[in-house]
């Protein structure tokens, strides 16, 4: 193999960049990226970058002696995949032919239709978004945030800290309900009452009223929630339209085995835009999760190597974590398909404690609110049972 | 400066014992049975690595992923970008001591900050 091109230079990409030469690939290495950036971190941009406690240099994922000989390639997007000669086609008119391709294109925030071209709404993926909403909530004000999830959330959580007025609106009944079960998604969104920040549920957002710039949420049991900020945090969608008639199988994200391999030969896929197959579940997943991002490219660099003849390793559950109102929440596994869940240490009104996911008597997953100790046990419990 | 930290018997295998001196510290014993000290906070933000996952000569950061080599103090990956200081450890009549280090540590902007600003 003499030339790997990875697409994408975030988390995964990086990964697998390192990756490759961890294990000994001293070919040509190419790192294609659609942002202007060198790869950089993206958990703070809800959090420390937006309040000024970490600065752009403090987002760099790569060490100041880090050298992979690599080629980067960045600020153009990949618009293309030639099966038969694996060539990737790029925005600026140049193609590039590669014995080895890692797929890491990431996912896309979705946007709310019609909110283009309002001034005042925002989305949060990307360095650039997080600039512009950075600049926008030191204005201060009213600040909407449409969804209740993971993102919304931690948004909610720092403007509360920065001083402005917070209102959380959510579709669903219970936020973070999909992730973490109804019940352990009430006790986690009480965070915001317990700030004064206002969280509906249960109702839909119909558009956003404002001339040139916004200045309210328009709800659909007619209700307006006026706004001077909003931000939509609504989820991802996988960025593989570029790969539309390449012959890698899409759906929800490209399909691919447990160890990244997708139905094309040379041809792996890492991170927000790979839909894994899942051992534990025995199903396809698509895990936004950095430390996904961070784990997984290892075992699919192993199998670009080895042209495919290698056994996918079992990873480990996945993991992500968040901190809202300075609480720090852990969670690993699989919610989906517990049957029971039970606060085993601490008392949830304390904002401290750990509860276990069971199905059919077996942990399949565990919450963890500010406890970190606690939390690595089970982790590393639930890793050692795995299937 | 050789510091006290516990008896070596109230300490198992694969456990570790933080001691609560500024920059806080904490003794690992191994599996396999070896005895390390390290800075016990993560070079990346305020968490501390005895309550971190152990495995082998490595300790993951009970937060995130950055894992540190217990032997050299390197970090293998982000979001920890550097080294945590290495300690000597010595045990004598069952009772394990911590000659610290005199470098300087690497700990996160919060945490550095909070130091300089000096106790609360």
């Amino acid at each position: 193999m003499r030339t790997v091109a990875v697409v994408g230079a975030s988390l995964a990409g990086l990964s697998a960049a390192r990756s490759l030469r961890k294990r000994g690939y001293d070919g040509r290495l190419v790192l294609i990226g659609d942002e202007p950036h060198r790869p950089y971190d993206r958990p703070p941009l809800s959090k420390e970058f937006l309040t000024g406690a970490v600065g752009e240099a403090d987002l760099a994922l790569e060490r100041d002696d880090e050298d992979l000989a690599a080629e980067w390639v960045l600020g153009t997007r990949a618009t293309g995949l030639e099966r038969t000669e694996r060539a990737i086609r790029l925005a600026d008119g140049s193609r590039m032919r590669a014995d080895g391709v890692v797929l890491a294109t990431g996912a896309a925030a979705r946007t709310l239709p019609g909110s283009e071209g309002l001034a005042g709404v925002h989305v949060l993926r990307t360095l650039d978004d997080a600039r512009a909403l950075r600049d926008e909530l030191a204005r201060g004000g009213r600040l909407v945030v449409i969804g209740g999830g993971f993102i919304g959330a931690e948004v909610a959580s720092t403007a509360y800290a920065l001083g402005l007025d917070v209102t959380v609106v959510e579709a669903a009944p219970t936020p973070l309900a999909g992730p973490l079960g109804e019940v352990m998604g009430g006790i986690v969104s009480a965070l915001h009452a317990d700030h004064g920040v206002r969280l509906l549920c249960g109702v839909g957002v119909k558009g956003l009223s404002g001339e040139r710039r916004v200045d309210a949420v328009l709800l659909e049991d007619g209700r307006g929630v006026p706004a001077d900020t909003v931000v939509v945090g609504v989820g991802a969608r996988p960025c593989v339209d570029w790969l539309e008639g390449s012959g890698v199988e899409l759906d929800n994200g490209v399909k691919c085995g447990a160890d990244g391999r997708t139905s094309l030969a040379g041809v792996v896929a890492v991170g927000d835009c790979a839909n894994w197959y899942d051992p534990y579940t025995g199903t396809h997943r698509r895990v936004e999760h950095w430390t996904g991002a961070l784990e997984r490219p290892d075992a699919a660099v192993a199998t670009l190597l080895a042209y495919g003849a290698t056994e996918p390793g079992v990873p480990r559950p996945p993991y992500f974590w968040s901190d809202q109102y300075g609480v720090k929440i852990q969670f690993v596994g699989h919610a989906a398909g517990a049957d029971s869940v039970t606060v085993e240490d601490g008392a949830t009104d304390d904002r401290s404690f750990l509860a276990v996911y069971r199905r059919a008597g077996r942990p399949v997953a565990v919450l963890g609110m500010n406890q970190p100790r606690l939390f690595t046990r089970w982790r590393k419990q639930l890793t050692a049972a795995a299937p | 400066m050789m510091i006290p930290a516990c008896r070596l018997a109230d300490l198992p295998r694969g456990e570790a014992h933080r001691l609560d001196i500024d920059p806080p510290v904490s003794v690992f014993h191994t599996d396999d049975g070896e005895l390390f000290a390290i800075d016990d906070t993560c070079t990346h933000q305020d968490a501390s690595l005895a309550d971190g996952w152990l495995e082998g000569c490595e300790v993951e950061c009970p937060l995130h992923a950055s894992k540190f080599d217990l032997r050299t103090g390197a970090v293998d990956a982000p979001p920890a970008k550097l080294p945590v200081r290495t300690h000597e450890v010595v045990v004598e009549d069952g009772m394990i001591y911590v000659r610290v280090s005199t470098r300087a540590p690497n700990l996160p902007p919060c945490v550095a900050s909070r130091l300089a600003k000096g106790p609360a």
